[in-house]
């Protein structure tokens, strides 16, 4: 299972706050987080750090980030 | 590729660069505890066209020109222009307008809040109170969801089209350049005493406008964002680079002589210590619910942004109202309506916090 975050769009620090929220209530063990900015990948991938994840996977499609993050 | 400005040590650098270069464009000319201060020289802007008729302050300041261009080209060069708009512009509009005036009432951005205190003001003191207060209450609407919606993609040119506009600002600027005495050249108002007229050479002001956007641009440096990230995530990243900021400002202060403590007599500033509070908290409110400082707005707008492009348009149209309505301070305190109008900004801005907010699933 897998739970996403679509942050795609949302302006500082919603990214980032959607991302944590998806840590504290998902039971699964990765999340796909999709933004739209470099400052938004940045921002999650220092967030979640520190937070017992990590960031498993990046890929980059036409300006836009979908971010694999898996319990480290 | 790896974005070595977005790192610990990379904030930390670009604040002490800030700080620094906002000392020299001081020793070089600029206001007192004004080397660099965003709400002020886009007040100033507001001036030289004619937005507001206060005399002192009417100066086309070529910083925030070089602020846009320099994040542009960076954003540019890197891959990271995301020409983007549609996120409840009103909205941002109205959340500039009110950040301008708070930021008049206290005289000063939360940038130049900083460099008051690296200079020896301590009225600052009650300004970054204020700030972090303002900032504080933000943090409590973004943790109800508070949320202005997404913005979408859109036409390149939409996204430069702030950029073209101060190209346009330094155009005019170069054509109608000051006529030695006159208070306007055809166009542009020119200050002949007070704050608007003391500037830096416009070439050096300028360039270190560029330098500073690029810098900002790579970095995400945000003086409100330090304040929101300590108190929302515990994070200390941005943090640094404005504690940076403060610490380089005050040697580089020291070094040339800049610094003087007190609290009387501090260049473009007042004592009332109650509404230097105030004025931050509608500002830091403000600019927490818009998602970044008045720089970071500038810095966002170059790389692409139009609704960071409408509050920075906010912040010019809030300076004509805060002078043509007596809403901003001066050095003798606050103006007939400041009070008045940091009231009625808190209503807006705490209207516009508790009544967007999208109900959480």
């Amino acid at each position: 299972m897998s739970t996403t975050v679509d942050a795609r769009g949302l302006s500082c620090p919603q990214p980032v706050l959607d991302t944590l929220t998806a840590i504290q209530t998902t039971r699964d063990n990765t999340i796909t987080v999709l933004v739209d900015t470099e400052a938004s990948k940045e921002n999650v991938t220092r967030a979640v750090q520190g937070k017992g994840w990590r960031v498993s996977n990046l890929e980059e499609n036409d300006g836009e980030y979908s971010l694999t993050l898996t319990k480290s | 590729m790896k974005n070595h400005f977005a790192s610990k040590w990379g904030i930390i650098g670009v604040g002490a660069a800030i700080g620094v270069l906002a000392a020299l464009l001081q020793k070089l000319g600029n206001p007192g505890n004004m080397g660099i201060c965003v709400a002020c020289f886009e007040r100033d802007i507001a001036g030289a066209f004619g937005l507001h008729r206060a005399g002192v302050v009417q100066y086309l300041r070529p910083e925030i020109v070089g602020f846009v261009l320099g994040s542009c080209g960076a954003a540019l060069a890197f891959r990271d222009f995301r020409p983007r708009t549609g996120s409840a512009p009103f909205v941002r509009f109205v959340l500039g307008i009110f950040a301008m005036i708070g930021a008049l009432v206290f005289l000063g951005c939360p940038w130049r809040a900083m460099l008051r205190l690296a200079g020896g003001d301590m009225n600052a003191i009650f300004g970054l109170l204020g700030l972090i207060a303002g900032v504080y209450v933000g943090t409590l609407f973004l943790k109800n969801g508070y949320n202005l919606g997404p913005a979408k993609k859109t036409h390149p040119a939409a996204g430069l089209l702030i950029s073209l506009i101060m190209l346009g600002f330094l155009a005019l600027a170069l054509i109608y350049p000051q006529i030695e005495g006159q208070p306007k050249n055809d166009i542009l108002f020119y200050s002949l005493k007070g704050p608007g007229a003391m500037h830096a050479p416009f070439v050096i002001s300028l360039a270190i406008g560029l330098g500073v956007g690029i810098l900002a641009q790579r970095s995400r440096f945000c003086t409100m964002g330090a304040f929101r990230d300590l108190i929302l995530f515990k994070q200390t990243h941005l943090f640094g680079g404005v504690v940076a900021l403060i610490v380089a400002a005050f040697l580089a202060n020291l070094a040339m002589g800049q610094f003087h403590a007190g609290f009387a007599g501090q260049p473009v500033a007042h004592t009332q210590g109650v509404w230097n509070f105030m004025g931050m908290v509608l500002a830091g409110l403000a600019f927490a619910l818009a998602g970044g400082c008045p720089g970071r707005q500038l810095f966002l707008a170059g790389e692409g942004d139009g609704d960071a492009a409408v509050f920075v348009f906010g912040m010019i149209v809030g300076a004509g109202f805060a002078h043509n309505f007596g809403l901003a301070s001066s050095p003798k305190g606050v103006g007939p309506h400041g009070i008045a109008a940091v009231i009625i900004g808190l209503i807006v801005c705490l209207g516009i916090g508790w009544f967007m907010r999208k109900q959480r699933a």
